[in-house]
């Protein structure tokens, strides 16, 4: 009757519960925005180092902990003082200094000749650039030079040793995203082989497995990471590998519960008496059934693993300078949160939108997964 | 007679993601003191969301609408408070999982005290005499002990009592009772059907009893609403309803009892699938530091051989140990005996030994909602056996293999490229019957293929697995608790209790002479649409 | 009940000595050691030290005199803070974080449990998405973000309450180290709670409380209650062992004489003996708490109540 007519379009092609999944996903709002905004973030930091000019590693000597500000340094004002500066470390007198646009002029004397090389000493300050003698007179002893302002923008200021927030900021997302995603990925690969290896199996096999898992549960995982740090050295596979080594216990667990309750599933039952082997059922039905509450996992493991390495950033035992991390950059802002506030606020914004964004996005996979909700 | 409960163009819907969905689509009905109304239909009907959305009881995505006066006061949008009145003390309820409907964290006693305290004033300890009084009431044997008891403490049977002692509490003018028996088994089913008769009368209160089962409709109700997609089809009384059915639907379900019998095979047809002194012990898990494992013995030698065309029916109650013996046939589990697939004895085979023979012996399973893979389609579920048995074939062989075999079982064969979740119940068995057909099995273990089914749906299931059967010469064993299935389908009968084999015999034997008394037993609970 | 939980202290045992051992080798792979400082000491004071120490001895029996020590309750000397033995800096430093602790976790646990029940009653509201996403900023924010921008608004900017220390332990002192520490558990038991009310409500035995016209509240209270705070139960048991030991962020950060600040510190200086005495007690609190937590469940339970 009914039942057994299907609309007959001749190709009919299906909605996987994937793709489903993916729609409701699309129409959750708060999971879209973040979304996006991780997107934002991750662009920002992986892309933005081609749009500015200053290297994280760049030192400023002359812009130490500069508060953040849309203007560009130097200002006018402080101009002339920079320029007195450069002459006192030149040894010469500042007779006059005029600024027009981008360009300087500046009159310099001093008692004997003075070298043409003490150009120099004007393109190492930070303010100014491509310095040349426009004018010798009085023997050498009076010279006017000529060059360019070199206006640098600090949106977000620079830090204690004088290199441009904006520049840590992006390469400590970089580090935190990708320790982050690499971190998962790792506890991924351990958790999901360890969990439906240990729930297929069961029996013996599956106690003396869990028993290991309850072991490291009550090591204090925070001293097993610390040694592994201390252990292996501070290099930034390291810390992956080591906070991935860590994470995959709660996802060994899902994986293993979420095994079992499949092998009572008939499914499993029809794939044995269709006589596949073991592997091969835990490869086509255990695995992909476990997906779902697997990537739901992953959107709550980055966030953990991210808080990890900041963490240990925050101790001291994150990547080493000039390498940095949102974790890194916070630690340095706490330290100096009465005289450079911005130090904390800028990573700490973007670190705290991530990691906002990433729980939004987590919480909309699960509404698109649960199975309740169909 | 002026009715206790008016229903007037009731609605109720659902808002969805997808859009509003009209679960009940503007209904009228009656309730009338002292009556049994039965409400029939099959699943999505709205013949339960009906019941809720009076009592106030839809999820919180439902809204009901139109009119429902109980002794003439209106229930729709009665605030909270007043509708508390009435629920609980004038029309009470009872569902459909007595393992689910009481609390688990509190005894059974407290809980029905709650009701009455809450409803009649006084603490719940003042209650206590009276709830032993309704224990004893509803047939709870040591009432005194039994108070105290938790629900995971208690049979599936005992807890509808206890349920159906809540209910009678504060002695109500109505008892709703939603699919009561559905969970349990046939002969628990019988005594709590016979216990809700005897105390209807007793208290003189009316029964408006949800039911998809047209049996008990027949043996129990006196009137009678047929609802299908959430409108009624059509109301009378019992007898005229069963006797000269006015809509079609109507006589549709009436007709979808299964009917028919199958001939026995040839008396030297030869035997193909055998299991000699089966039994199969069930490791209790001990945990970590318990003493000792215990076991359970699931199937305590049987006995059993199946010839060429034959079908075994094998019926029990749950616990019986039926599904297990159907599984220890197919060598799927850890078990003793001697088994033998043909002339080839595949008692001291292991896995690996055993899967070039899996094609030749097939099982269909009961939930058409958890035997496919919900990540697979359809197609790569049909052709998984091909995949393992036979590896050789091209794409487009194994997508040939596909077509046919979905036709075969009457699918379109479009649905290859879709996922199980978008075929109905009866659509999806027919997808699990394709996969084991595919193989061209000789012997199929049919493990309650249409337990799960409408009784509609199971009709069309049953025709194909014997279509199926005649025209490739399959043998079958065909495990179910439903004895008109299995009257239909088999012609030899095994009667299954606690892991042993009550009494068997040719079908007609064991249904026109059972010789046992707990077959006696099994029969008598039946009921039959039939007279 | 009594055999049932001498039974799980019976099988703590294994699961210590094992964690014990494995932290007790760890540690000693480790390159480096304690003496090992920026300026390399002379050889024959560093001979002297490790000679004072025991650590000239093979690895097999420093390890059997320290677990032959620790059963009487020594946990040896510590390396960095040569006057004391690691028995007594615990001493000192535990009742500190414990008070903290304690205070953080009865903050984090009535507080979660509120604000999730608010949230669940009143399920896909503005006040519910409000508070949710209160919650997920805690969940989010480290409590080393918290601990410095608490600093600047309430110690620094409004100077409403002291930056740091425990001064005489008064509450102004605990003040903001608490809300720190308390934060993000009480964001995680205010989502537990939610997620596990919501489920809670939508059981077939709460639509039986309604069908029997038993009033919200009771519904809500005696009914939805019990069986939502299972989960919670669950959590409870790594959440106050976490916080009764210490955070080494916070107490760092505010200047807190606790337990919590030698773990870390041990771990960098390689002082054997601190780290070892810090996990020995990280160790037995968890346990501990899984154990007093297995016990709420049973009363709590009566389906996994134990004779």
């Amino acid at each position: 009757m009914t039942d057994a007519a299907i609309s007959s379009a001749p190709e009919v092609k299906g909605r996987s519960l994937f793709q489903l999944a993916v729609m409701r996903f699309r129409r959750n709002r708060p999971a879209m925005a973040g979304s996006v905004m991780l997107v934002l973030i991750a662009c920002f930091s992986f892309f933005g180092p081609f749009f500015i000019s200053h290297g994280y590693d760049q030192v400023f000597s002359s812009y130490v902990t500069i508060p953040p500000s849309l203007e560009p340094r130097p200002g006018e004002d402080t101009l002339e003082d920079a320029m007195k500066g450069v002459a006192t470390r030149a040894r010469v007198e500042l007779q006059s200094f005029t600024v027009e646009g981008e360009a300087f002029t500046a009159v310099i004397t001093a008692k004997d000749p003075i070298d043409p090389r003490a150009t120099r000493y004007f393109d190492r300050a930070n303010e100014f650039d491509k310095t040349e003698v426009a004018a010798t007179e009085d023997e050498g002893r009076r010279l006017t030079l000529k060059g360019v302002v070199d206006r640098e923008y600090f949106l977000f200021g620079t830090d204690t040793n004088g290199r441009d927030l904006m520049a840590r900021v992006m390469l400590g997302g970089q580090i935190s995203i990708a320790v982050g995603l690499l971190a998962s990925l790792v506890s991924l690969g351990i958790g999901v082989t360890y969990g439906a290896i240990s729930g297929y199996m069961g029996g013996r096999i599956d106690n003396v497995m869990m028993r290991f898992v309850e072991i490291l549960y009550s090591l204090p995982f925070v001293f097993l990471v610390v040694v592994l740090v201390v252990f292996f050295g501070r290099s930034f596979i390291l810390i992956f590998l080591v906070i991935g080594a860590v994470e995959w216990l709660d996802m060994a667990r899902i994986v293993r519960g979420q095994t079992l309750s499949l092998k009572r599933r008939e499914f499993i039952g029809a794939a044995e008496a269709l006589g596949l082997t073991d592997w091969q059922i835990i490869r086509r039905h255990v695995i992909p059934n476990t997906i779902g509450p697997v990537v739901i996992f992953v959107t709550v493991i980055v966030p953990k693993v991210i808080l990890l390495e900041s963490f240990l950033s925050f101790l001291g035992l994150g990547v080493q300078a000039p390498l940095t991390s949102w974790g890194s950059l916070i630690a340095e802002g706490a330290n100096n949160i009465q005289s450079a506030p911005w130090l904390l606020v800028f990573p700490a914004i973007f670190f705290v939108v991530t990691l906002f964004s990433l729980n939004f996005v987590g919480d909309g996979l699960r509404d698109a997964f649960d199975p309740k909700d169909r | 007679m002026e009715p206790i409960l008016a229903a007037r163009g009731l609605t109720v819907s659902f808002t969805t993601p997808d859009g509003d969905v009209h679960a009940v689509k503007g209904i009228d009905l009656d309730v009338r003191l002292g009556e049994t109304l039965a409400v029939v239909g099959e699943s999505g009907s709205g013949k339960s969301q009906t019941m809720m959305g009076i009592m106030g009881l839809l999820a919180s995505n439902g809204r009901v609408s139109g009119s429902a006066k109980y002794r003439g006061q209106e229930m729709v949008g009665l605030p909270p408070k007043a509708l508390n009145e009435i629920r609980g003390a004038k029309i009470t309820m009872i569902f459909q999982e007595p393992m689910t409907s009481l609390d688990p964290l509190y005894p059974v006693g407290k809980q029905i005290a709650e009701v009455i305290a809450h409803h009649r004033g006084g603490s719940q300890r003042e209650a206590r005499p009276r709830v032993l009084e309704l224990l004893k009431l509803v047939g709870i044997p040591d009432p005194e002990r039994r108070i105290d008891s938790y629900p995971h403490e208690m049979s599936g049977g005992q807890r509808q009592r206890v349920m159906i002692a809540m209910a009678l509490a504060n002695e109500p003018d109505i008892l709703i009772a939603d699919e009561p028996t559905t969970a349990l088994d046939v002969t628990i089913q019988a005594q709590i059907l016979k216990l809700l008769r005897d105390l209807q009368k007793r208290f003189d209160m009316a029964i408006v009893l949800i039911t998809h089962d047209l049996g008990i409709v027949r043996h129990f109700a006196e009137r009678v609403v047929v609802m299908r997609h959430g409108a009624v089809v059509e109301q009378g009384a019992t007898a005229d309803i069963f006797g000269n059915p006015q809509a079609d639907y109507t006589r549709m379900l009436i007709e979808a009892e299964p009917h028919g019998r199958k001939a026995a095979p040839a008396d030297d047809a030869p035997i193909i699938l055998e299991g000699r002194n089966v039994v199969v012990d069930y490791k209790i898990d001990g945990g970590f530091l318990k003493a000792r494992a215990s076991t359970f013995r699931a199937v305590d030698n049987v006995s059993i051989s199946l010839r060429e065309g034959q079908t075994i029916g094998i019926v029990g109650e749950s616990g019986s140990g039926k599904s297990t013996l159907g599984r220890a046939l197919l060598r799927l589990i850890a078990s003793e005996g001697v088994y033998r697939f043909g002339k080839t004895d595949i008692s001291s085979l292991d896995r690996s030994g055993m899967r070039p023979l899996r094609r030749s012996m097939q099982v269909v399973f009961q939930d058409p909602y958890g035997s496919l893979s919900p990540r697979q389609t359809v197609g790569e579920i049909i052709t998984e056996g091909l995949y393992v048995h036979e590896p050789q074939l091209s794409r487009t062989e194994r997508d040939k293999r596909a077509i046919e075999a979905l036709t075969e079982v009457g699918l379109d064969p479009a649905a290859r490229n879709r996922y199980p979740h978008e075929f109905s119940g009866g659509q999806r068995q027919r997808i699990a019957i394709a996969r084991a057909m595919i193989l061209k099995p000789q012997a199929v273990i049919l493990d309650e293929p249409t337990s799960a089914l409408d009784r509609s749906v199971q009709g069309q299931v049953i025709e194909l697995l014997r279509d199926l059967q005649s025209r490739h010469g399959l043998s079958y064993v065909f495990i179910s608790h439903d004895l008109s299935v299995v009257r239909a389908m088999s012609d030899y009968v095994v009667v299954m209790k606690d892991g042993r084999i009550v009494e068997e015999g040719s079908t007609d034997a064991i249904f026109s002479a059972p010789k046992a008394d707990y077959t006696k037993a099994l029969i008598g609970a039946a009921y039959n649409i039939g007279p | 009940m009594f055999a049932f939980v001498l039974r799980r202290f019976v099988s703590a045992v294994p699961t210590l000595f094992i964690v014990v051992t494995i932290s007790f080798f760890l540690m000693r792979f480790a390159p480096g050691g304690p003496f090992n400082l920026e300026r390399p000491l002379p050889p024959a004071t560093m001979e002297n030290l490790m000679r004072a120490y025991h650590l000239d001895q093979p690895l097999w029996r420093q390890y059997l005199t320290y677990m032959g020590n620790a059963l009487t309750g020594d946990f040896g000397p510590s390396y960095i803070y040569k006057d004391n033995t690691v028995a007594e800096l615990i001493g000192k430093g535990l009742p500190y974080s414990m008070e903290l602790g304690f205070y953080a976790l009865l903050l984090a646990l009535v507080g979660g449990v509120i604000v999730g029940t608010i949230a669940a009653l009143r399920q896909n509201s503005a006040l519910d998405f409000a508070v949710m996403s209160v919650a997920t900023v805690g969940v989010t924010v480290p409590n080393f973000v918290v601990g410095p921008v608490l600093t600047l608004i309430f110690a620094i900017t409004l100077a409403w309450l002291p930056a740091g220390g425990w001064g005489d332990g008064s509450l102004r002192f605990l003040v903001l180290p608490m809300i720190a520490l308390a934060l993000p558990q009480l964001a995680v038991f205010a989502r537990l709670t939610r997620g596990s009310m919501i489920e809670a409500l939508r059981t077939d035995h709460i639509r039986t409380a309604r069908a029997y016209g038993l009033p919200a509240r009771s519904v809500v209270v005696v009914h939805a209650m019990r069986g939502a705070m299972l989960p919670i139960v669950s959590y409870l048991a790594p959440c106050a062992a976490a916080l009764l030991t210490g955070s080494a962020v916070v107490e760092t950060i505010f200047t807190i004489p606790g337990v919590g600040r030698y773990f870390v510190l041990g771990a960098i200086n390689r002082d054997y003996t601190l780290v070892m005495g810090t996990v020995v007690l990280i160790a037995i609190f968890v346990i501990v708490f899984n154990l007093l937590v297995d016990i709420l469940y049973g009363l709590l339970d009566p389906r996994v109540r134990h004779d």
